[in-house]
């Protein structure tokens, strides 16, 4: 039931947080936009386990606990680039040098 | 022959001894950390217990692997096979090294961290699961382990701006790279109803699933997620940054252990899931393997810093391992395990030395810093001489072995170009391996006492002498390293054999 759109969105929310990740650059947005793309994840698990079990949402619960816990690093780097450079704007912090 | 039940409590219980084993530990040694963190010595004293708990893990593997554990039915979540022990194995190594490695450094440069060794030992574990995972599940959530922890340690030094920057560009790159592979997770769970690599394998033949986009598409996005992970080219952006600006011991470890690490996810996934359709994913990682070797080892050259400099050459050595994936053989496998044994002992040889020469994250060492080390420290500049000259593969050393079975398994497999390729870019590379090496014996020091700063302590000094004897010897002597490796790679054939063979009928498929 409805698995079609449902896959069709998820792939939608990912494609936007790829972009967004790929355009912005306030390194909190960014990792929104990350989050935006485990969330289409969890969307398009959700949505096969209708057809093939109870695994997907059981997975569904790990992603959320993984995400969980990169938050807390994450954010604990972001303050701590925070604390020498007075900005989050990855352009001023130079990313990507290669 | 031990029969262990994965599906019961006990039976998983002891196929994952080495992995319990090391998280309690790492608990432990967290739990103490809170405590007793005040003094250098209590820091000294949590490194010795780390090296307790990974001597404790390896134990555990090899009593794993000596009694020939073997699942009853089909190992559905993690492996009990040689290649699985024998990652195990180089990665315990290699956090046991940047152990030994990092507790003077951390004295020297007053990083006072109790959660240090915990984090490593928990980094371990996650590599381990990765070494060993028979779900994609299970490699996600190792990945994810092993990530998280990694960067902290990026972001371990809290004084230094570029720690921190490291840190940030590395979460954000890896947290993109994990949201790709779990994508590719997803679909692949969607195409075959299944996240076990063994069962995916089955049914990718009776399905005719070789061109369903769904599963092309999950396939494409797993590359593009293994490829951040193990730096290869187009996906490398941030290798070099993030390996300059997190302190030296943990470069090291990232440059080794990770890539070991996540290398033998992709070849788990590969060679198990995949080995019958070698057909869609062989020309992708044929590409990515000639163009990290070449972007890899061109851009190195431009290099002036030798801390980047060591950052490329890993790319560079990503695409040497990449080589031996392409062949999906088993000497590919064999000559992987024993390359990527030397590459550790190599690399994290070169970080080390980089260590014991700077100061404050050694990003201000460049190659004419070195020029005169061998007057100054004749066995330090020996050592930095042979890391070099192995990581070039130089005849003689381990790493040149190492080269020698990574071309045998191309060729034997049918990719003349692709070795063609790796010599060449081997040639191009001693370009800047030798003039480290032209540095430090051939031209004066810059003043009198322009290394009268560099100490050799003895715990890093003894280690480093260990690795380079093992460098040496090896390379004359390979053959029982070489054994252990074509042990290590026999879990793949029978398998891919048996599944071309006899198909099961579909479990929980669609």
């Amino acid at each position: 039931m409805l698995l079609g759109p449902s896959l069709a969105v998820s792939a939608i929310l990912f494609t936007l947080g790829v972009v967004g990740v790929l355009l912005r650059r306030n390194a909190i947005v960014i990792f929104m936009c990350i989050e935006l793309m485990l969330n289409a994840v969890n969307l398009t698990f959700i949505a096969l386990s209708q057809q093939l079990g109870l695994d997907g949402q059981v997975f569904v619960f790990f992603v959320m606990t993984v995400a969980a816990a990169e938050a807390a690093v994450g954010l604990a780097i972001v303050i701590a680039v925070y604390r020498h450079k007075d900005t989050v704007n990855l352009q001023r912090i130079n990313l990507l040098r290669g | 022959m031990l029969l262990l039940d994965l599906d019961r409590g006990w039976g998983l219980l002891r196929a994952m001894a080495p992995e319990t084993l090391l998280t309690l530990w790492a608990l432990a040694l967290l739990l103490d950390a809170a405590w007793h963190h005040r003094d250098s010595g209590a820091q000294r004293r949590a490194g010795w217990l780390a090296l307790a708990g990974l001597a404790l893990s390896a134990a555990a593997t090899v009593w794993l692997w000596a009694s020939g554990a073997a699942p009853a039915g089909l190992s559905t979540t993690i492996a009990l096979d040689r290649f699985r022990y024998a990652v195990d194995l180089i990665v315990l190594v290699a956090a046991a090294l940047a152990v030994l490695l990092s507790v003077e450094y951390l004295d020297r440069e007053q990083l006072r961290i109790p959660e240090y060794h915990a984090l490593l030992l928990l980094a371990t574990v996650g590599m381990m699961l990765l070494a060993g995972g028979e779900d994609l599940f299970v490699l996600f959530l190792g990945l994810e382990l092993m990530s998280v922890s990694v960067y902290v340690l990026a972001g371990l030094d809290r004084r230094s701006p570029a720690s921190a920057e490291a840190a940030l560009k590395y979460f954000l790159l890896g947290a993109f790279a994990s949201a790709f592979l779990l994508y590719g997770i997803a679909l692949l769970y969607g195409a075959t109803g299944s996240t076990k690599l063994q069962i995916i394998a089955r049914q990718i033949g009776p399905l005719g699933l070789l061109t369903h986009p769904m599963l092309l598409a999950g396939l494409a996005l797993l590359l593009i997620g293994f490829g951040f992970k193990i730096a290869a080219v187009p996906f490398h952006m941030w290798t070099p940054d993030v390996y300059d600006g997190a302190p030296t011991p943990v470069t090291g470890f990232m440059a080794t252990a990770v890539k070991a690490a996540a290398f033998a996810a992709l070849i788990r996934v590969l060679l198990e899931a995949f080995s019958d359709v070698h057909a869609l994913w062989g020309p992708v990682i044929w590409w990515l393997a000639a163009v990290t070797m070449v972007v890899g080892n061109l851009v190195a050259l431009a290099q002036r810093s030798v801390k980047r400099m060591l950052a490329y050459s890993s790319i560079a050595h990503a695409g040497y391992l990449l080589t031996a994936l392409v062949a999906d053989s088993m000497a590919g496998a064999a000559a992987f395990l024993f390359y990527l044994l030397f590459y550790t002992l190599m690399t994290m040889g070169a970080f080390a030395i980089l260590a014991l020469k700077g100061r404050g994250g050694e990003r201000d060492v460049m190659v004419d810093d070195l020029a005169g080390l061998g007057e100054a420290h004749p066995w330090l500049a020996l050592a930095m001489a042979v890391c070099m000259l192995s990581l070039l593969g130089f005849p003689g050393t381990a790493g040149f072995i190492g080269k020698w079975y990574v071309l045998v398994a191309a060729t034997g497999a049918g990719y003349p170009g692709l070795a063609a390729i790796l010599v060449v870019t081997s040639v191009i590379s001693a370009g800047y391996y030798l003039p480290v090496v032209m540095a430090m014996y051939m031209k004066p020091q810059a003043h009198e006492r322009a290394h009268a700063g560099v100490l050799v302590p003895r715990i890093a000094g003894a280690t480093l002498a260990v690795m380079v004897a093992a460098l040496l010897v090896f390379g004359v002597w390979p053959n029982r390293v070489l054994d252990a490796a074509r042990a290590g790679s026999h879990a793949f054939i029978p398998r891919a054999m048996t599944a071309a063979v006899t198909p099961l009928p579909p479990a929980g498929a669609p």
